[in-house]
C-alpha cells in the first residue's frame, strides 16, 4: 500500500487539477451562452439567404453561370474550421477526421485552415495548406469571413481550384454537436425539401439586373454568409464541446478523490493500529 | 395604424434583426439605381448599392446607411439582407468624412495599382454615411 504522505501528494495535485478544470468550465459555459446567442441572431439571415438562393436557381434552371459548374481543376479547396486551443475534448480530431477519412484524395485538397489545432494536424498528416486564418476564430467578423470567401472565389475564378467544401461543426444544442461538411461551389439547388406552395409563390420572382447578373454578386454573399454562419457555429460548438469535457474531467476527479480518500484513510488508521500494537508489544516486553 | 397600405419591412444582417415593422413606403438605392416601395409591389429581387435606406411610415420617416446585400420584394413584405447598415446614432460622422477624402484623394491620384474599384466603393460608402447623418 502507497504511504499516507504519497496519497495525500496525489490527492492534493487531483484537487488543483480538478480547480483548472472547474474554472475552464465555468469560463466555457459564459463563452458558450454569448456563442450561442450569436449564432442564434445570425440565423436568420442564413436561412433568408439560404431560401433566396435556392428560390433563384430553382427559376432560372439550368444556368450556365462559372458559379454552378465545377471548374476545370481537379483541385478542391476545404476550409476547416476548429479551434485554436485543445481541452474540448474531440471537438478538433472529429473535424480532422471528417477530412482525412472522407474520400477526398490527399493530392487534390488544399486546406484554407481556420483554428490552429486543425492546421497543425492536418499539416503532420502532409495536408497541402494554403492558408491559416487562425486569428479569426477568436472573434468571427462578418468581415473575416468576407475576405475569406474573396480570396476563395479569386482562386475560383482563376481556375486554381475547381470546387470549394466547408468543413465545420454544426451546434444543434449544448450537447448535440455535429461536423459536418458542406459543398460551398459550385451551387448546387436543393430541391427536395421545398413545398410546393413556396415555390408557388416565388416562381414569379423577378430579377433587376437580369438573372446572370444577380447570380454574379449574390453568389458572393452567399458563400460568405455560409462562411461566416460556419465561424459562428463552430465557435458555439467548441465551447459547448470544452465544456462538457471539462465537466466530465471534473466529475472523473471528484472520483478520483473520493477513492483517494478512502485509501488515505485506510493507510491512517492502519499506521495507527501499527503503532499501538508496537507500543503495547513494548510495554509487554518491559514488564 | 392597421393600414391596407402597409407592408412588413424585415431587415436582416448577419449579427442581428436589424428591423422589422409594418410600413408604408421604403426607399433605398440599387445597383439600377434608386428605387421607392409600396405595397403590392411585382415580386423581385435587387442587388443594393450603398446609399440611404429611407423608412416611410405613416408621418414617421427614419433614415438608415445601407452599404451592401440585397433585397427580396414580395406584394405584402420586403426583405433586405443587409452586409452592413447603421442608424446614423451608430456612425461616427468625423470617421466617415475622413475616409470621404482619404478616397476622393486617391481616386484624384490615380496612381497605378490603385485599386480604383475599391476607392469608389469606399467613396460611396462614406458619402452614404454622411447622409444619413444629416
Amino acid at each position: 500500500m502507497a504511504s499516507m504522505r504519497d496519497i495525500k501528494r496525489r490527492k492534493g495535485s487531483i484537487q488543483s487539477t480538478q480547480q483548472i478544470t472547474k474554472a475552464m468550465k465555468l469560463v466555457s459555459t459564459v463563452k458558450l451562452q454569448r456563442a450561442k446567442q450569436r449564432a442564434e441572431q445570425s440565423k436568420a439571415y442564413f436561412n433568408c439567404m439560404y431560401e433566396t438562393v435556392n428560390s433563384m436557381l430553382a427559376k432560372t434552371g439550368n444556368l450556365n453561370h462559372p458559379y454552378l459548374k465545377a471548374g476545370d481543376s481537379a483541385k478542391k479547396a476545404v476550409v476547416v474550421i476548429t479551434s485554436n486551443r485543445g481541452l474540448a475534448g474531440g471537438y478538433n480530431s472529429n473535424i480532422v477526421k471528417l477530412i482525412t477519412n472522407g474520400d477526398f484524395q490527399k493530392e487534390d485538397l488544399i486546406i484554407y485552415a481556420i483554428g490552429k489545432k486543425g492546421k497543425d494536424a492536418l499539416h503532420r498528416y502532409g495536408y497541402e495548406i494554403a492558408r491559416d486564418y487562425s486569428d479569426v476564430i477568436e472573434e468571427p467578423s462578418y468581415m473575416d469571413a468576407m475576405h475569406i470567401s474573396q480570396t476563395l472565389l479569386d482562386s475560383f475564378a482563376a481556375g486554381e481550384i475547381g470546387e470549394i467544401y466547408l468543413a465545420y461543426t454544426g451546434f444543434k444544442n449544448t450537447v448535440v454537436h455535429e461536423p459536418k461538411l458542406l459543398k460551398l461551389l459550385p451551387v448546387e439547388p436543393v430541391q427536395t425539401e421545398d413545398n410546393p406552395q413556396e415555390t408557388g409563390s416565388k416562381a414569379l420572382m423577378n430579377f433587376e439586373p437580369e438573372d446572370d447578373e444577380a447570380l454574379d454578386l449574390i453568389i458572393p454573399k452567399y458563400v460568405t454568409s455560409l462562411i461566416y454562419g460556419g465561424l459562428v457555429e463552430a465557435v458555439a460548438s467548441e465551447n459547448g464541446a470544452r465544456m462538457q469535457a471539462m465537466d466530465s474531467a471534473t466529475s472523473n476527479a471528484e472520483e478520483m478523490i473520493d477513492h483517494l480518500s478512502l485509501m488515505y484513510n485506510r493507510a491512517r488508521q492502519g499506521s495507527i493500529t501499527q503503532e499501538l500494537t508496537e507500543i503495547i508489544a513494548g510495554a509487554n516486553a518491559i514488564s | 395604424m392597421a393600414d391596407d397600405r402597409n407592408f412588413i419591412l424585415k431587415i436582416i444582417t448577419p449579427d442581428r434583426v436589424f428591423y422589422e415593422e409594418e410600413v408604408s413606403m421604403v426607399e433605398f438605392n440599387t445597383i439600377e439605381g434608386e428605387v421607392g416601395i409600396y405595397r403590392n409591389h411585382i415580386p423581385m429581387t435587387m442587388i443594393i448599392a450603398p446609399g440611404v435606406l429611407t423608412i416611410t411610415n405613416g408621418e414617421e420617416v427614419s433614415e438608415a446607411a445601407l452599404h451592401a446585400g440585397f433585397a427580396e420584394v414580395l406584394p405584402d413584405q420586403v426583405t433586405i439582407l443587409a452586409e452592413i447598415i447603421e442608424w446614423p446614432g451608430e456612425i461616427d460622422l468625423e470617421r466617415a468624412e475622413e475616409s470621404m477624402h482619404r478616397a476622393e484623394e486617391r481616386i484624384k491620384e490615380h496612381a497605378p495599382g490603385t485599386d480604383m474599384k475599391r476607392a469608389e466603393l469606399s467613396l460611396k460608402r462614406a458619402v452614404a454615411r454622411i447622409e444619413a447623418v444629416k
